[in-house]
C-alpha cells in the first residue's frame, strides 16, 4: 500500500471546501453533489482499504514535520480508525442529502456545508492520526468548526451562548489534553502512537503516570460531556438538527471516547483508571438518563440520552477486560446509527410542525406515518428491545456487569444494579419519545399541519433504520468483521472469543433486559409523579447557570485588572517602557558588570579643551532651555535649535563631516517643520496639576540620563578594536570612493540604505496621508497685520538663492563619493532651498513655478534606487554589486563614474521628495484652510485672504531662525 | 573629554526622556528630537573620539575615524527626521480628532486655559 490514498482519506474533506465555494453561484444543489462526492469518495478509498484492514493489518505512513518537536505527519490506518472513518464518511453522506433539505432555501448552504467537511476533515485526522500531537492538532480543529456550527444561527443568542460554552469547555479538556500528551510523549520517549501502546507496562510505572492520566482524561470527559462537563452537550442542541445528528452525537462526542480506546493499551489496566473512568462513565449514564425523561424539548431529551449512552461506552472501557471494551465498541457503531436516525427523525419533526415541545406535539403517528415507523424502530434500538442492534450491546454490557471481578459480596451487585436501573430510565425517555411524540392525542396549536417530508429527506434515516434492524437481527455478518478488527486495534493484543448472536440462551443478562424493559415502561407510566418530586427537590444547581456566572465574573475581573493596569494612556505605556528599560540596564550592571566600581574603564579620560568646554556649557543652556520652558513652545524650539547646532559641531570635533553636514541641514528641516506646526498648536501649555506625577518623572528621567552617561562612559574608557578596517581598506580599490562613510552607504551596505529610505518614504507618505483633508484653524493670529505678511528680505534672497543653492546641492551629490556629501546630505540642502522658497514666496506661488509631483518624484527615487541594484542582477552580479571606471574626456581631469552614483540618485530623490512633501503638506493646509472658511464668512467679516498671505505667520519665525542656524 | 561628552550625551537623553513624559504632543516631539540627538550622538562616538581625521582615505591622511558608525548614524539621523514628521502630523490630526493635543485623547491639565 503506498501513503497517498491514506492522505487523500484525510485530505478529501479540505480539498473539497474550496471547490464547495466555489460552485456556490451554481446553486444548492450543486454544492450538495459536491459535498456528497467527497464524502462517498472517502467512502470508496475506505472500501479499496477494507480487505487489509479487516484482515488485521496496520498501515502506518509517516513523512517528517517538525522532527526536533517530536512532531511528524505520521498516518495510522488500523481497525479503529477504519471503524470511525467509516462513522465519518458513511453518515457524513447521509448529513448532507439531508442537510440539502433541512437548512431552509434563504440560508448559504455552500458555508454550512464547507464548514461541515471542515469539520469531517478534523475528524479524520483525529482517528487517523499517528502522531499524538497531530490527533491534538485535529482534535482542535473539530473543537473549532463544532463552535463555528453550533454558533451557525448567529443571529439567536442560545445559538452564540451554546457555541462559547462548548468551545470553552472542549477548548479548555484540549489544554488539558494536550498538557496530558506532552507528558506522555516524554515518558514513552515518542510520540508516535506504535511506541505509545507498546510501552504500556513502562508507562505505568512512571511517577508521572496518574497526573498524566488525569490530564488526558479531562481531555477525553470534556470532549464526551462526561459529568460535570456534561452541560455544554444539551446546550451546543441550538445548533440545526443536522450537526447534532452528525458531531454531536455520530461523531465529535465520540472523539472523547475514541480516545480512551486508542490509548486504552497505554492507560488501562490499573487502579486509577478503573477507578476514574467507571465513577465518571456510571455517573454520567445514570444522570442523563434520568434528566432525558424530564426534558420537554424531544432534541433535549436526545441530547441528554446523548450524555447518558456517552457515558455507557465510558463505563465499559473503564471496566477493562477484554470483553468490555468489544462492547464498548459495538455501542460506539449501534449508538451512531439508532442516535444520528433519531436525530435527523427529531429535525423532520421540527421542520414539519414548526415546534420541539412534547408537550404539544402529539399524535404525529396520523399524520407522518413512515416518519413515525422509523422514529420508533430507532427509539427502540435506544431502549435496547430485542432484534435491533441497541439491544445487541446492551446485552452485553449486562454481561459484563454480572461477571466482573471488581467486587465481592453484596459489592458484586453495585454493577449490575448500575446497569439495570440505567436501562431502565432509557426504556422511560425512549417510551416517553415515542409516546408523546407519535400518541397520545391531537397536537396542541402546532404552527404547522404536520405532513410527510420530501422523500429524499427521509432517505437517510430510512438507511439507518434499515441499519439498525440489519445488525440488530444478522450482527455477525454485518458488522462481525468491523468489530473484530476495530476490537483488535483497542486493545493491541489477542481477542477474546467474541460470539455476536441475538439469543444466548436464557441468562441473567436477559433477565437483566426484562426487568429493565418492563421497569422502564412503569416508570414512565408514572413520570408526572418523577417530575414533580424533581420539581421539589431537584437542587438549584445548574451547570449552564454556573457556568456562565462563573464566566461573566472571570471577564469582570479581567476587565477589571485591566482597567487597573492599563490607563488607555501613552504616557503611561511611555513611562513604563523607560523604566523597564532602566530597571534592566540597572540590574545587568550591577549583578553582571560588579556594580559601580566597574563603570570606569581601564584607559584615563583626557582632559577636555577650552572650545569643548564651551560648547558644553552652550549645550547645557540649550537642553535645560528646552526641558523647563518646553511649555513657551517659541522659545522651546529655539532652544533645540541651539542643541542641535551643538551636536552638529560635535561631529565635526569628532571627525564627522558628513554627520555634521547632516545634521545641520536636518535641523533646518526640523525647526522648520516644528514652526510650521506650532501654528496649529496652542502656543503655550498650561501648567501641570499633577506635581507628583511630575516628581516621578523627573526621577526617572534622571535616572535614564544619568544611567546613559554612566554607559558612554563606561564604553568610552574601554579599549577599542574597530571591525571597519576592511572597509577603510577596500573603499578606494573595490568601491571607487575616498569617502569611506558614503562607500559604505552607497555600496557595501546599500541593501541596508535601501531599506532606511523606504522607511523615510513610508514615513512621509504616512504623515501626508494624516494631514491630508485635515482642516485646522490657525492659532497664530495677524499680529503685526498685513505690512510684512510675507519677508521682502527673504523673498528677494531667494530668488537668487535659489538656483544657486540648487547648484550646490548637485555638486554635493557628485562629489559625495569622494569627499564628505553624497545624496542624503545633497537632497536636505535641495529639499530645504525648495521650503525656504515655498515660505518666502507662498505656497501659490511656488507651486506654479516648482511644478514637481513630489509623491511621483518619491516613488522614481526609490524605483531608480532599486533598478540600480537590480541592474547588477541582469549581469549576474549579486543584487546592488557597484562597478566603477574612469573617463577621460579631452582637456579635463579623468571623472570617475561609478555605478553607485545612479544609487546615490536614488537616495536624492526620495531624500528632497520626502521632506518637501510633509513640509508643503503641513503648509498647504492654511490654504486649505482658508478655502473652506471662504463659504461662510462670519458676520461682518472681511473676504477672504488671498492664498499667498496664509503662509506668512510661520515663514517669519522660520525666516529668523533658519537664519540663524 | 570623555567626561563631558557622556555628560552631555546624559543631559540630551534625560530632558528628553523628561520630555517625552509630558502630556502634550508638542512636548513629546521636542522629547524625541532630543532622545535622538542623545542616541544617534552616542552611537557615533561608540568609534571612538581620539580619531583625528575623517574617514576619507585620500592620500597622505591616517588616523581615520571609524566610518561604521558615521554611516549608521547618518541614515539615523534622517530617517529620525522622517519619524519626528510623521509623529508632528499624527499630533496634528489627533489635534483635529479630538480637540486636545494631549497625547492620551482626553482634556485635562495642560491644556491651553482660555
Amino acid at each position: 500500500m503506498s501513503s497517498v490514498p491514506l492522505a487523500l482519506l484525510l485530505l478529501l474533506p479540505f480539498l473539497a471546501v474550496p471547490v464547495v465555494v466555489a460552485v456556490a453561484p451554481a446553486g444548492r444543489q450543486a454544492v450538495a453533489i459536491v459535498a456528497g462526492l467527497a464524502m462517498a469518495a472517502g467512502v470508496a478509498l475506505l472500501a479499496w482499504f477494507a480487505p487489509a484492514v479487516l484482515a488485521g493489518e496496520t498501515l502506518v505512513v509517516a513523512e517528517p514535520w517538525l522532527p526536533e518537536w517530536g512532531l511528524d505527519l505520521a498516518l495510522r490506518m488500523d481497525g479503529l480508525s477504519f471503524l470511525f472513518a467509516l462513522l465519518i464518511y458513511g453518515i457524513g453522506i447521509l448529513i448532507v442529502l439531508y442537510a440539502a433539505y433541512y437548512l431552509p432555501q434563504t440560508d448559504r448552504l455552500a458555508r454550512f456545508l464547507g464548514t461541515l467537511l471542515a469539520f469531517a476533515g478534523g475528524m479524520l485526522g483525529v482517528v487517523l492520526a499517528e502522531n499524538v500531537l497531530l490527533m491534538l492538532l485535529f482534535w482542535e480543529v473539530t473543537s473549532l468548526t463544532s463552535f463555528l456550527l453550533i454558533a451557525y444561527k448567529s443571529q439567536y443568542h442560545d445559538s452564540r451562548i451554546g457555541a462559547r460554552m462548548a468551545l470553552a469547555v472542549t477548548g479548555g479538556g484540549g489544554l488539558a489534553l494536550l498538557a496530558g500528551l506532552l507528558i506522555l510523549g516524554d515518558m514513552a520517549g515518542s510520540y508516535e502512537l506504535s511506541v505509545i501502546l507498546a510501552s504500556g507496562e513502562a508507562l505505568r510505572a512512571d511517577p508521572r503516570f496518574p497526573l498524566m492520566l488525569v490530564l488526558v482524561l479531562l481531555g477525553a470527559f470534556t470532549k464526551s460531556a462526561q459529568f460535570p462537563f456534561h452541560f455544554w452537550l444539551p446546550n451546543a442542541m441550538a445548533a440545526p438538527t443536522p450537526v447534532s445528528a452528525y458531531l454531536h452525537s455520530a461523531t465529535m462526542v465520540k472523539a472523547g471516547v475514541f480516545l480512551l480506546a486508542r490509548l486504552y493499551p497505554a492507560l488501562s489496566g490499573n487502579e486509577l483508571w478503573f477507578g476514574l473512568v467507571v465513577t465518571t462513565g456510571a455517573i454520567t449514564f445514570l444522570l442523563g438518563a434520568y434528566l432525558a425523561l424530564l426534558k420537554h424539548d424531544f432534541k433535549g431529551l436526545l441530547a441528554y440520552s446523548t450524555i447518558s449512552h456517552l457515558g455507557l461506552i465510558t463505563l465499559m472501557l473503564g471496566l477493562d477486560t477484554p470483553t468490555s471494551a468489544v462492547a464498548a465498541v459495538f455501542h460506539i457503531i449501534n449508538h451512531a446509527v439508532f442516535k444520528a436516525s433519531l436525530f435527523m427523525a427529531a429535525g423532520i419533526i421540527d421542520v414539519e410542525t414548526g415546534s420541539r415541545d412534547m408537550r404539544k406535539i402529539n399524535g404525529l403517528a396520523k399524520y407522518m406515518p413512515v416518519t413515525a415507523a422509523l422514529g420508533i424502530v430507532a427509539a427502540a434500538s435506544m431502549a435496547g428491545v430485542p432484534f435491533l442492534n441497541g439491544f445487541l450491546s446492551k446485552e452485553m454490557f449486562f454481561a459484563e456487569t454480572v461477571a466482573h471481578p471488581a467486587f465481592e459480596g453484596v459489592g458484586a451487585l453495585i454493577l449490575p444494579a448500575v446497569g439495570v436501573v440505567g436501562g431502565l430510565m432509557s426504556v422511560a425517555y425512549s417510551a416517553r419519545f415515542v409516546h408523546d411524540v407519535f400518541y397520545n392525542g391531537e397536537p396542541v396549536d402546532l404552527p404547522k399541519t404536520p405532513k410527510e417530508p420530501p422523500r429524499f429527506m427521509r432517505l437517510p434515516v430510512e438507511l439507518l433504520v434499515v441499519l439498525v434492524l440489519a445488525v440488530g437481527i444478522l450482527p455477525q455478518l454485518i458488522v462481525g468483521d468491523l468489530l473484530k478488527a476495530a476490537s483488535a486495534a483497542v486493545l493491541q493484543t489477542d481477542l477474546p472469543p467474541i460470539k455476536l448472536a441475538i439469543w444466548h440462551g436464557f441468562n441473567l443478562p436477559l433477565v437483566m433486559s426484562i426487568v429493565a424493559l418492563g421497569g422502564g415502561l412503569f416508570y414512565y407510566w408514572s413520570r408526572d409523579r418523577v417530575m414533580t418530586l424533581h420539581e421539589r427537590f431537584a437542587l438549584e444547581i445548574s451547570s449552564p447557570v454556573a457556568f456562565e456566572r462563573l464566566y461573566a465574573r472571570l471577564s469582570g475581573a479581567a476587565a477589571l485588572a485591566m482597567a487597573r493596569l492599563d490607563r488607555n494612556s501613552p504616557r503611561q505605556y511611555v513611562g513604563l517602557v523607560l523604566a523597564a528599560g532602566l530597571a534592566l540596564g540597572a540590574w545587568a550592571w550591577l549583578v553582571g558588570a560588579g556594580g559601580l566600581r566597574g563603570l570606569a574603564g581601564p584607559l584615563a579620560p583626557t582632559a577636555p579643551d577650552a572650545p569643548a568646554l564651551l560648547a558644553f556649557a552652550a549645550l547645557v543652556v540649550g537642553t535645560l532651555g528646552v526641558a523647563v520652558l518646553h511649555r513657551q513652545r517659541l522659545a522651546a524650539i529655539v532652544f533645540l535649535s541651539v542643541a542641535g547646532l551643538i551636536v552638529a559641531l560635535a561631529f565635526v570635533r569628532f571627525s564627522g563631516p558628513d554627520l555634521a553636514l547632516t545634521q545641520l541641514s536636518v535641523e533646518v528641516a526640523a525647526i522648520m517643520l516644528l514652526l510650521l506646526a506650532l501654528r496649529y498648536l496652542p502656543q503655550q501649555a498650561g501648567p501641570e496639576a499633577d506635581g507628583q506625577r511630575a516628581w516621578r518623572d523627573g526621577w526617572l528621567a534622571a535616572g535614564i540620563g544619568g544611567g546613559t552617561a554612566a554607559l558612554s562612559y563606561a564604553m568610552l574608557t574601554r579599549p577599542f578594536e574597530t571591525i571597519s578596517a576592511y572597509h577603510l581598506a577596500a573603499a578606494k580599490p573595490l568601491g571607487g570612493g575616498t569617502n569611506v562613510v558614503n562607500v559604505i552607504l552607497v555600496d557595501f551596505r546599500g541593501f541596508d540604505t535601501l531599506g532606511e529610505i523606504a522607511v523615510l518614504a513610508i514615513a512621509a507618505l504616512g504623515a501626508q496621508a494624516l494631514l491630508a483633508g485635515l482642516s485646522l484653524r490657525p492659532r497664530v493670529g495677524n499680529a503685526q497685520g498685513d505690512a510684512d505678511r510675507l519677508p521682502v528680505m527673504l523673498r528677494q534672497m531667494m530668488q537668487p538663492m535659489l538656483p544657486l543653492v540648487l547648484a550646490v546641492s548637485v555638486y554635493i551629490f557628485l562629489r559625495g563619493h569622494n569627499l564628505p556629501g553624497g545624496g542624503f546630505i545633497a537632497g536636505l540642502i535641495a529639499a530645504v532651498a525648495i521650503v525656504l522658497q515655498y515660505l518666502a514666496a507662498g505656497i501659490a506661488f511656488a507651486q506654479e513655478r516648482v511644478r514637481a509631483d513630489f509623491v511621483r518624484m518619491l516613488g522614481a527615487g526609490l524605483g531608480i534606487a532599486s533598478l540600480a541594484g537590480i541592474a547588477s542582477m541582469v549581469l549576474g552580479l549579486p543584487f546592488l554589486t557597484s562597478g566603477f571606471t574612469y573617463v577621460y574626456p579631452p582637456l579635463m581631469e579623468p571623472v570617475e563614474l561609478a555605478s553607485a552614483l545612479v544609487f546615490d540618485l536614488g537616495i536624492y530623490l526620495v531624500v528632497i521628495a520626502s521632506i518637501v512633501l510633509v513640509l508643503t503638506e503641513l503648509g498647504q493646509m492654511s490654504t486649505r484652510e482658508a478655502h473652506e472658511a471662504a463659504p461662510a464668512p462670519e458676520p461682518g467679516a472681511p473676504a477672504p485672504v488671498p492664498h499667498d498671505r496664509e503662509a506668512q505667520p510661520a515663514a517669519a519665525p522660520v525666516a529668523a531662525v533658519a537664519g540663524g542656524s | 573629554m570623555e567626561t563631558i561628552v557622556s555628560l552631555g550625551v546624559g543631559l540630551l537623553m534625560g530632558a528628553g526622556a523628561w520630555l517625552v513624559l509630558r502630556p502634550t504632543s508638542f512636548s513629546v516631539v521636542l522629547g524625541l528630537t532630543l532622545m535622538a540627538y542623545a542616541i544617534n550622538f552616542l552611537i557615533f562616538v561608540a568609534g571612538r573620539i581620539d580619531r583625528t581625521s575623517p574617514p576619507l582615505t585620500l592620500k597622505g591622511t591616517s588616523g581615520w575615524a571609524d566610518p561604521l558608525p558615521q554611516a549608521l548614524v547618518l541614515t539615523a539621523i534622517v530617517i529620525s527626521f522622517g519619524m519626528t514628521a510623521y509623529l508632528v502630523a499624527l499630533a496634528l490630526r489627533a489635534l483635529g480628532d479630538t480637540g486636545t493635543d494631549r497625547i492620551d485623547g482626553r482634556a485635562g491639565d495642560g491644556d491651553e486655559r482660555p
